[in-house]
């Protein structure tokens, strides 16, 4: 199989680099897990409105990748974004507040589940438009270069935004000037409800070839390949070589969004996908059979996340929404030019 | 018969140009193809072909001659068989192009008259100087680009081609490759990409060859630059520059002719600047710069070679969002931006003769208006005509009629009037596209009509 060749290549070389914190991998996880989870609970209470993507199911790509990063490094993404906030070290609290519409969220409660930033945290958003974080964050790699302040970008897009023209437009930008960025393609393998094999021609992960930008498919649901592949392709592009594109094969257990019962595809496929390739569970039995942690450890962890998520979910729900005279302050900046 | 080798145009706006350097000359044989003479504009450098066989005859207009009208017959060509004895009997029956449009003549009302200097809030400046537009706009982003080094030009043809309209001339030369940028010819692209770019700290200063082509950019322009403040709760901005000619050039046809100003300007979280002269255009596009928030700058493609006196001082600015009485009057308002400014100029000096007296503000600044100036300029007159080249449905005069009907009912003696385009897709054909567009005689008809007089 092509791929898994591939990916040989990829852990045979990263061998020196860094290893991945498998613990922390998979408390990083859990917490986005349990997050999405409270937010759905809190969605199905009326306390969260309007569009809301849950991460539930790939979680390992966003841990996996933005473990390799550096903190010079940045991170932008789609709608679907909480996983990445949490990983980028934003305050679970301020995520769901945003989530809950509340002055004490990420964007004073302006911005909802799709449009969060941390400048503190290079965490550019939380895009609503399919494909339109890809341009930007071109323009963030070339921020790095231009100010040669080491970073690499890491843009995060859907199977579906892969059709979009804009991301072509980027690619040759970002391989003519060799800018430091790697695409992420999360193929959950639906495009909102149209099946991969039905929306996109050919193999996503080789759509950058023709640029010159070497496309690997790795296993989303893994996060340890996840992180090989991403530190090689981020260590590539900081290099000066220019962009890399890597696609994570992975599944979103819930719908598109909070309204979408996910009637395009079987029970049976959903379950397998759950039952055989969990990055959560994989990976918990990995630290057992191998005695990373102990059951006790693990548990212990699970307390400490189920506080934070608790925690978040009451700080969302007691700050209070944003004052009336909000409506009109942060449309423009007034500050004298 | 002896055929006139005619002053080519160089471009749909072109209507003069020097004529630098003759490569064939009296007595050589051209075929057709051969480079024979070169000529220039302040935008290009372009050879002339000869278009038939023949030899040339005589030359009519020596190397060097500057301001040679198109259509002016630089040489005589012999066809074959015929001797010299022809030029003699040879009797030009080609007209050279008049200075053709209106805006060719409104130089009449520009600098060199005392008319069109700034009024009321402009200071004074110790001295001045005349430039084109283009060479405003230029040296507004030159001295921004030397105070800044973290503002950027990218965009088509920005870098080592000078700019498809000259404006960034000689800017790849002093600041080079990693400031000026020549991007593929890819808008949502670069335009995303500059976004980002301004996300991460950089002043990007996008380009569109013109605005026409941003309308495959206007999402990224839109939901990524206006909008990211608000949605980040203000922790975010984007200190962004989107320019380019906008509006309508010469024989372009629809779509090539289009005035966006009531698209950008209806979009909270941008500013939208449309300079008339080259203080405006120097001034305004450095205060756009420096301001924090993304600002679309529509420039004239018919203005970019007109010249115009403005301050010469390097801390001259014009602010964001102040409006500017070019003429003061007591009888009527003319209100305009971009082009139409010295169209409406043109119509104030002719209703002199009238017994009109018409104030014209220059809008400079279309998001935020400066409703202010208008309703005081109102207050006084009691009459407004509200001038814009493009379509009248939502546009800028029907906002100016909004805001009138809010701030000013009590003060119109008249009901404010209309003039803009008309309501089509640009035509081709010379006449109609004449017709399409706002004229000097479509606003003093205007201006009779709120001042309830008839032709004189």
């Amino acid at each position: 199989m092509k791929f898994s060749a591939r990916l040989k290549t990829v852990e045979s070389q990263t061998s020196a680099a860094p290893a991945l914190d498998l613990v922390r991998a998979w408390r990083e996880m859990l917490l986005i897990r349990r997050f999405e989870e409270k937010a759905a609970q809190l969605y199905g209470m009326g306390l969260i409105g309007g569009f809301c993507h849950l991460y539930i199911g790939e979680e390992a790509v966003t841990t996996g990748v933005l473990s390799a990063m550096r903190p010079e490094d940045s991170c932008i993404t789609s709608y679907r974004d909480h996983g990445q906030m949490l990983m980028m070290g934003m305050d679970p609290k301020g995520v769901m507040a945003e989530l809950t519409g509340r002055i004490g969220g990420y964007s004073k409660g302006k911005g909802g589940s799709m449009h969060m930033f941390s400048v503190e945290k290079h965490f550019y958003g939380g895009h609503g438009i399919v494909g339109a974080q890809v341009p930007i964050g071109t323009g963030l790699a070339f921020a790095h270069r231009y100010k040669n302040d080491g970073g690499v970008c890491v843009t995060f897009m859907g199977d579906g935004a892969t059709n979009q023209g804009q991301v072509y437009e980027s690619f040759n930008m970002a391989a003519l000037w060799k800018l430091p960025i790697v695409y992420i393609i999360e193929n959950n393998q639906y495009a909102m409800g149209t099946a991969r094999k039905r929306h996109a021609a050919g193999d996503q992960s080789q759509r950058g070839e023709a640029y010159g930008i070497h496309g690997h498919k790795v296993d989303g649901q893994n996060v340890s390949q996840v992180y090989a592949a991403a530190l090689e392709a981020i260590e590539q592009a900081r290099s000066g070589k220019g962009p890399v594109l890597l696609e994570m094969d992975t599944y979103r257990y819930r719908g598109h969004g909070m309204s979408d019962p996910a009637k395009y595809r079987t029970k049976e496929e959903v379950d397998q996908w759950k039952d055989q390739r969990d990055p959560i569970e994989t990976l918990r039995a990995r630290l057992l059979k191998d005695k990373l942690a102990s059951e006790e450890n693990l548990k212990s962890i699970e307390k400490e996340i189920k506080k934070i998520v608790t925690d978040a979910a009451t700080f969302a729900q007691e700050s209070p929404e944003p004052d009336p005279s909000e409506l009109y302050t942060d449309v423009l900046s007034d500050a004298s030019i | 018969m002896t055929i006139e080798i005619l002053m080519p145009a160089l471009s749909p706006t072109m209507t003069e140009g020097t004529l630098a350097r003759w490569v064939k000359n009296e007595g050589d044989k051209v075929c057709s193809g051969d480079v024979i003479a070169e000529i220039e504009t302040d935008k290009a450098t372009m050879e002339v072909e000869a278009a038939d066989e023949g030899v040339i005859g005589k030359i009519l207009i020596p190397a060097g001659s500057q301001g040679v009208a198109v259509n002016t017959p630089i040489a005589l060509l012999l066809e074959e068989g015929e001797d010299s004895a022809a030029l003699d009997q040879h009797q030009s029956k080609t007209a050279p192009m008049a200075p053709a449009t209106e805006s060719a003549s409104a130089p009449a009302v520009v600098s060199s008259s005392p008319v069109s200097a700034p009024v009321a809030d402009d200071k004074t400046y110790a001295h001045y100087k005349t430039l084109t537009v283009r060479e405003a706009l230029r040296e507004a982003m030159g001295e921004e680009m030397r105070r800044d080094e973290n503002i950027v030009l990218l965009g088509e043809e920005v870098a080592e081609y000078n700019g498809a309209y000259k404006v960034s001339q000689g800017l790849w030369d002093e600041f080079g490759d990693k400031r000026v940028i020549d991007t593929p010819i890819t808008e949502m692209g670069f335009a995303g990409l500059g976004v980002g770019a301004a996300f991460g700290g950089l002043t990007p200063i996008v380009e569109f060859m013109t605005m026409n082509f941003a309308m495959q950019a206007i999402d990224q322009i839109v939901n990524s630059a206006a909008k990211t403040r608000y949605m980040s709760g203000g922790q975010m901005g984007c200190p962004i520059v989107f320019r380019g000619p906008n509006g309508a050039a010469a024989r372009v046809a629809a779509q090539h002719s289009q005035c966006y100003a009531s698209w950008y300007a209806h979009i909270p979280g941008l500013k939208v600047i449309a300079p008339y002269d080259s203080a405006d255009a120097k001034g305004l596009l450095k205060s756009a710069i420096r301001d924090p928030n993304p600002v679309i700058c529509l420039e004239h493609e018919m203005l970019y070679g007109q010249s115009f006196e403005l301050p010469d001082d390097e801390d001259f600015t014009a602010p964001l969002g102040k409006a500017r009485i070019m003429r003061e009057g007591s009888d009527v308002t003319i209100v305009a931006f971009s082009r139409m400014v010295g169209h409406a100029l043109e119509a104030a000096e002719a209703l002199v003769a009238e017994g009109i007296s018409a104030e014209v503000i220059n809008m400079r600044t279309l998001r935020p208006l400066d409703t202010d100036t208008i309703v005081q300029s109102v207050m006084k007159t009691n009459r407004l005509v509200a001038v814009e080249e493009s379509w009248p449905f939502a546009g800028i005069g029907a906002e100016i009629a909004a805001q009138m009907m809010e701030h000013a009912f009590d003060y119109l003696d008249a009901p404010m009037v209309r003039v803009h385009g008309a309501d089509v897709p640009m035509p081709y054909a010379a006449n109609l596209e004449k017709l399409a567009l706002p004229q000097p005689s479509d606003i003093i008809e205007a201006v009779r009509t709120v001042c309830y007089r008839k032709a004189a």
